[in-house]
């Protein structure tokens, strides 16, 4: 390695690293935030059997899973603007990277709301609880649980696709890359220190992942 | 009379799976009800705890009449309160513990305060022999063990009555003697009781009385004794024999 790379690596992985932490992550969090309360609604929506607005919730699920999120991103940004809707890069990628993902996880949480037996709900009904309290203390917490892999494969899924911010100029992690790129041409070493940071953040969302399943696991056995 | 049901209806589909079934509980009385698998007795058990609508038909229950067809939430709420219900599969609510099974009704539905409701578990829990596995989950337990915490969940509420729906029928036959002891007990101890069943021992020597269905209607009620001793109708009497006949 010349001495003129090494500087280059060393002098931009703090760089790349605090953008990594200062945009990537906070951008992860809030969209992943805003696609959970999205597909905990659509969800309970579709297993409480609302007439009317279940169609609503299959609709939505039919227009973001049959559009690619790049499309999602430029229509929102680049698109919407020109009926007077404009909107900040962040707040856009936050709502589009959301609302999309938000979409999956809703499949994910039905699937995982309909595994619950059907006799939990009875014996709550029989110890004379209501509808919400059933919820909220028995079906939730243990669909919970059954969805938590699949959540946070969502999780590590969003935190890369957050990459493509960059595509309506959020100056994240991977744009940031590209700028430096652009002043010294070496791509190599800079998107593979990129994709180094990436890989880091993706190991500890498994670790958590990994953790969390555990303190999960407290009650044991399969839901029946 | 505590509760009396009337002319219970119930359609699946096509199928007519209860054609008008009465019945008459006194308090104390331990009721089996026996038959032959389809004969509508899980069926009738449901209906009068509204797991299942009934098409037609009527409880009344310390004097107070409902429609089994139209109730609405609030009878329907005001009656789960009397009674409790002890399901095949325990349904046991898997997220928590033994104690919290039998507290969380109590604290939620009936609004008693935490350590009172801890008191009133721990209680019915130690008459089911259940008070050490309070910390334990479900899937900790043997299925006697979960049926066990299941009816000290029914018998926390103070229930005028408890209905079991085949309460050993999930379980491993070496597991059958510890809750029918405890279902012996409570019959003892006069709580009242209506029990679907496959354990004919229980029905002849627990039990008080029995109702005898098939295919949707009742062919047979009466005093336990009787209906094992002497079976009026011709159905019954084909039952009882079946029942001697794998005896031996």
């Amino acid at each position: 390695m010349t001495e003129r790379l090494w500087g280059i690596l060393t002098d931009s992985f703090p760089k790349l690293l605090g953008y990594g932490i200062r945009v990537t992550i906070p951008l992860t969090v809030l969209s992943f935030s805003l696609a959970l309360a999205v597909a905990l609604v659509i969800a309970l929506i579709q297993y409480a059997d609302i007439k009317g607005l279940r169609q609503v919730c299959r609709f939505y699920i039919w227009i973001v899973r049959g559009t690619p999120l790049l499309v999602q991103l430029y229509l929102v940004f680049y698109g919407l603007p020109s009926v007077g809707l404009v909107l900040e890069a962040f707040p856009a990628a936050v709502l589009v990277l959301g609302f999309n993902e938000g979409a999956y996880m809703a499949e994910t949480i039905r699937g995982a709301l309909e595994s619950v037996s059907r006799g939990q709900l009875e014996a709550g009904y029989c110890v004379g609880l209501n509808y919400l309290q059933i919820m909220t203390h028995i079906v939730l917490p243990q669909a919970f649980r059954t969805a938590f892999p699949a959540l946070s494969n969502s999780m590590i899924s969003m935190l890369k696709e957050t990459s493509m911010a960059a595509t309506i100029t959020v100056m994240e992690m991977f744009r940031q890359a590209q700028v430096i790129n652009g002043r010294v041409y070496e791509s190599l070493g800079l998107y593979g220190e990129v994709a180094l940071i990436y890989l880091i953040f993706c190991t500890l969302l498994s670790w958590g992942q990994r953790f969390g399943e555990k303190k999960l696991g407290a009650y044991g056995g399969k839901t029946r | 009379m505590m509760l009396e049901a009337k002319d219970v209806k119930k359609n699946f589909g096509e199928t007519e799976v209860l054609r008008g079934i009465d019945m008459q509980v006194e308090k104390g009385d331990v009721v089996a009800i026996l038959g032959p698998s389809g004969s509508g007795k899980t069926t009738f058990l449901r209906c009068l705890n509204f797991l299942e609508r009934a098409d037609a038909g009527t409880l009344t229950f310390d004097g107070k009449t409902v429609d089994l067809h139209t109730a609405g939430k609030k009878e329907i709420a005001a009656l789960r309160q009397k009674t409790a219900f002890v399901f095949q599969n325990y349904n046991l609510f898997l997220n928590k513990t033994v104690l919290d099974n039998v507290t969380l009704g109590l604290t939620l539905a009936k609004k008693i305060r935490k350590q009172d409701a801890k008191d009133i578990a721990v209680q019915a829990l130690e008459r089911v022999g259940m008070r050490q596995w309070l910390d334990r989950y479900p899937s900790q337990l043997s299925g006697g063990q979960q049926q066990r915490v299941a009816i000290a969940r029914g018998l926390a509420s103070n229930p005028e009555i408890i209905y079991f729906d085949e309460p050993t029928s999930a379980l491993d036959p070496e597991l059958i003697g510890e809750v029918l002891a405890v279902m012996r007990q409570l019959a003892e101890d006069g709580m009242t009781m209506l029990v679907v069943t496959h354990e004919m021992d229980f029905a002849r020597n627990v039990s008080r009385k029995v109702l005898f269905m098939e295919h949707g209607v009742v062919v047979e009620s009466g005093p336990s004794k009787e209906f094992f001793a002497h079976p009026k109708e011709e159905r019954s009497k084909a039952f009882v024999q079946s029942i001697l006949d794998a005896r031996q």
